[in-house]
């Protein structure tokens, strides 16, 4: 880079740090608003809403929003829609974190093992994560749904088994990197246990990529399970679950438009969270590094 | 290459005139001032220096006469004079009137070959374009003149080698790929922004060589940027030294390299390692340059200053002429030069 | 030369990749749990069809056994029988892979028309309005479920403004156009997202990189620095994205297809997990693993082209 740029950047640098804290934050700290704004609203749905998801109320199929009594309108059936979304979020808010955790936990545990051992232990799990590679990730999750039988909980089995991979590849690389750095080596040389330097020293390096792609894989997860859910290949009606609703509410798109359209809002919030999140902790732990 | 040049004005020996030259930069923590009132002239064929640490303002410098400094965080102030384009300030001209500067007249090479080169380029193709930007020449012409210049550099088998990618040549063979593309539209001055530093010490030598036998036969005046006082020492007429964005001590190369005068060069001389008197230690100058954000009035070097007052953190400093074509930013100057004036420092 | 040996170096990897692909895939199959002939039959379950059932899906074999009449027949090009459509899976497939080819590659190209100006743009006058409108829209767009895209178009472009018709796929090439815009819009509106950003950023480091300053120091114009040097370098990065990016860009298409109604794979896969139909299941996969492997390597052959310094690889 030229010196300008480097100058420019030293300085920005240091001026983050010494009056930037809340700034550098700010993206982090909307990101986790949000998602946390929206993680309450769905567990204290009781609390939000008088209604229960599945309450129907056939004197007043198709309400639009703010009717008396209906927020946000009900659906063909009268059920209402605020209460629905707010118990569906539930389901999908389960998918995101359920799906991503486990994959998280899992891949990042085979990568570090992979990238710390080598050997021909590390060229077969490559291999295997290459090949699952090859696949488009959707096309192998319906597949799968459709061998075990289309449910939710087949759905998180399908990601589970499909998703590691991203996780696994990310931390293999850098496990193979830092392996070989001097307070490694410096710990094997004392005698510590192979467990202890993966989990106390590989480790923490890694685990900063690894959230921020996290995030990016949770948002993916989201729309996976609601696409799922749209397809009638994971949630079924009459699950509140927000892709379902949205394919639900596909035949009444002229009349009634809020069917579908709210909670596909619904689900561009939570991205939205998780993306903020993403970014704002890229933005955190750049400006450390 | 004995053909007068033609000179508008016939009196001028300079070639470049600089005058209150000063960079801002606007960042997020302040205003940088990455160079402050600087001043000098560069003569027609000669090679003068520009010696300081890192962050010293030399490459900020060079960018800013050649226009290269991005505008909206950066802009600048003074009064440039080029003998070809008599009653401009090079800073105010316009784009236009810059870009037919550049490459013609003004010309620069910098510090890393491998990253100041295309990598997605064939190496001639980057030549061609330099002949090409000041010329109107047909396909063959501009790829004969490229052939040639690639020859004049020391580039062996140029015909094969014009078809080649950057990441094909070696560190030297690229720098002095980038050296025939700066003096391809034959400049008048050239800026050579640490042209050695990232080769190693062989090839240094080479490319030395070959900048001044260019220099030579084209009659180019040059600006040598470097931190490494041997390579200026070896190459350079003149020689400013600067400090946190200012110059503080310019002279000619015989005189600022036995005879300086500002306690910032005198340092620094000192801990070159000296072959003839063996000491026992290396002496390096204490503490590190200044941030140039709100920075404080004063001699910037003052803290770091084995002869530094009370006086010097509030006086402002200005160049002092102290003997013909000798600036020393100090007025301490006459006893800079004073063995005893040193704190307990042994000066041989 | 080393071009060429780049290429064949790939192919040969591709050879190990191809066969895990079937090994995975066949083992799809397997998945199924308890009788995969109940699973079929339903009520019309009896013994001797079990059998048959069971036979035909080389069920009564060694493991191995059926791995190697797995793949014989895939060289023969016999991906097995279609229990809901009367004829072969594989000649199901063939008939409705081309409006998926198509919508493919008509998504990629309004995504690339779309995304590489807004991307040099954005880093061109970064920081500015059309930086800052871009940065909210690609955030909010990454986040957009691409069926619940699908649907809200089809509602403001074809129900309301009529100008688009709402699904089907069309007879000629002009009609492919007409019907299939929406749809490829929406997949192309999703996957901008991620190119947008990364040809900015690339655009970006291109711009503060020091072979810009040498190309302008020659004096050459400043749109010849843009296109020569910057663009040049940055849009390779485009190409990394897109081979990378790959199974988002698939994975629209299926979704779309079903918003849409188009004839095409996609719709084959949903319907055939509905109705059981196994072999269109496992031949639909396969299908789809190879065109991702194909457009990779290709991705991978524009990549070496265009930056020399990947073929040394």
């Amino acid at each position: 880079m030229n010196p300008g740029a480097l100058l420019l950047e030293h300085f920005e640098t240091r001026a983050r740090r010494r009056h930037g804290r809340v700034r550098r934050h700010a993206t982090l700290i909307v990101g986790c608003s949000v998602l946390g704004l929206v993680i309450v609203a769905c567990v204290a749905a009781p609390l939000l809403t008088a209604y229960n998801p599945e309450t129907l109320d056939p004197l007043r199929p198709l309400a639009p929003p703010f009717s008396p009594g209906h927020i946000l309108g009900t659906d063909q059936f009268g059920r209402d829609i605020w209460s629905r979304i707010l118990y569906g979020g539930r389901i999908d808010l389960l998918i995101a974190f359920g799906a991503t955790g486990v994959t998280l936990v899992a891949g990042t545990a085979i990568g570090l093992f992979s990238g710390y051992v080598g050997g021909w232990i590390d060229s077969v799990i490559m291999r295997v994560v290459d090949l699952f590679f090859a696949f488009p990730f959707f096309v192998l999750v319906i597949a799968i749904v459709a061998m075990l039988g289309p449910s939710i909980f087949n759905m998180f089995v399908a990601i589970w088994l499909t998703s590691w991979i991203s996780y696994a590849r990310i931390t293999r690389g850098h496990a193979v990197v830092t392996k070989n750095r001097e307070y490694v080596l410096a710990a094997k040389a004392l005698g510590y246990r192979h467990s202890r330097v993966m989990l106390r020293h590989v480790l923490p390096n890694v685990v900063s990529f690894v959230l921020i792609f996290a995030m990016v894989d949770a948002v993916g997860n989201v729309l996976l399970g609601a696409a799922l859910g749209f397809l009638g290949l994971g949630a079924k009606p009459p699950s509140p679950e927000w892709g379902a609703m949205i394919s639900d509410g596909q035949a009444y798109i002229l009349s009634a438009w809020w069917l579908s359209t709210l909670p596909g809002i619904a689900i561009v919030i939570v991205g939205v969270g998780f993306s903020l999140i993403g970014d704002g902790l890229a933005d955190v732990l750049r400006a450390d590094g | 290459m004995g053909e007068p040049l033609p000179v508008p004005d016939p009196a001028a020996e300079e070639i470049l005139v600089v005058e209150g030259l000063h960079t801002f930069i606007r960042s997020e923590g302040g205003i940088v001032r990455a160079v402050d009132d600087v001043s000098f002239t560069l003569r027609r064929g000669e090679i003068l220096g520009l010696v300081g640490e890192s962050g010293s303002g030399k490459s900020v410098t060079c960018r800013t006469l050649m226009g290269l400094m991005p505008s909206p965080p950066a802009w600048s102030i003074g009064d440039v004079r080029y003998a070809e384009r008599p009653g401009r300030n090079l800073l105010t001209v316009g784009g236009a009137e810059m870009q037919r500067l550049r490459g013609a007249h003004l010309s620069m090479i910098f510090q890393d070959p491998m990253s100041a080169l295309n990598p997605v380029m064939r190496v001639g193709d980057q030549i061609e374009e330099a002949v090409a930007a000041h010329a109107r020449l047909g396909p063959r012409e501009r790829r004969r003149h490229a052939l040639q210049l690639l020859d004049r550099v020391g580039i062996p088998a140029a015909s094969r080698r014009m078809r080649g990618y950057p990441h094909e040549f070696s560190g030297g063979m690229r720098q002095r790929v980038l050296i025939a593309a700066a003096i391809a539209s034959n400049p008048k001055v050239l800026f050579a922004d640490e042209p050695t530093t990232a080769l190693d010490v062989i090839i240094q030598d080479q490319i030395l060589s070959l900048l001044l036998e260019l220099q030579r036969d084209f009659g180019m005046s040059m600006v040598l940027v470097s931190h490494d006082l041997g390579v200026i020492a070896e190459m350079c007429d003149r020689i400013a030294v600067m400090y946190a964005g200012q110059i503080v001590e310019l002279a000619d190369a015989v005189t600022l390299l036995t005879a300086p005068r500002h306690p910032y060069t005198i340092s620094l001389l000192r801990s070159l390692p000296d072959t003839e008197h063996r000491s026992r230690y290396l002496p390096s100058i204490v503490g590190a340059p200044p941030q140039l954000i709100d920075i404080a009035p004063g001699c910037r070097f003052a803290p770091r200053c084995a002869l530094a007052m009370p006086e010097c953190q509030t006086w402002e400093t200005e160049l002092i002429p102290v003997a013909e074509d000798h600036l020393v930013r100090c007025w301490r100057h006459d006893d800079a030069r004073r063995p005893t004036a040193w704190p307990d420092q042994s000066f041989a | 030369m080393a071009r060429f040996s780049f290429i064949g170096r790939r192919l040969l990897q591709l050879i190990p990749v191809l066969f895990g692909i079937t090994v995975i895939t066949f083992f799809l199959l397997r998945l199924i749990p308890g009788d995969p002939a109940l699973q079929i039959l339903g009520q019309h379950y009896t013994a001797a069809g079990a059998v048959e059932v069971r036979h035909s899906l080389g069920l009564d074999r060694p493991l191995w056994q059926q791995y190697l009449l797995f793949l014989q027949r895939l060289f023969q090009g016999d991906l097995g029988d279609s229990i809901t459509f009367k004829q072969s899976a594989g000649s199901v497939i063939a008939e409705r892979l081309p409006p998926t080819l198509f919508l493919v590659a008509y998504a990629a190209t309004l995504a690339m028309l779309v995304s590489i100006p807004a991307g040099v743009i954005s880093a061109l006058r970064r920081g500015g309005i059309f930086d800052q409108g871009a940065r909210i829209t690609t955030l909010v767009g990454f986040a957009m479920p691409p069926f619940w895209l699908g649907i809200i178009l089809i509602l403001i472009f074809s129900v309301h403004l009529q100008l688009f018709p709402v699904n089907g796929y069309g007879k000629t090439f002009v009609q492919h156009l007409d019907h299939l815009f929406l749809p490829a819009a929406t997949i192309a509106l999703g996957f901008s997202t991620i190119v947008i950003r990364t040809l900015r950023s690339s655009t970006l480091a291109a711009l503060a990189s020091d072979y810009v300053d040498t190309a302008r120091v020659k004096g050459i114009s400043r749109f010849s620095v843009l296109r020569r040097h910057v663009l040049r370098n940055a849009i390779v990065s485009v190409v990394v994205v897109f081979g990378i990016n790959l199974a988002f860009l698939i994975s629209g298409t299926v979704i779309v297809e079903n918003v849409f109604g188009i004839p095409g794979v996609g719709t084959l896969l949903v319907d055939s997990v509905s109705t059981r139909d196994y072999p269109v299941v496992q031949g639909v996969t396969l299908i789809f693993a190879f065109l991702v492997v194909t457009i990779n390597l290709v991705t991978d052959v524009v990549h070496a082209s265009l930056d020399p310094r990947v073929a040394l690889e």
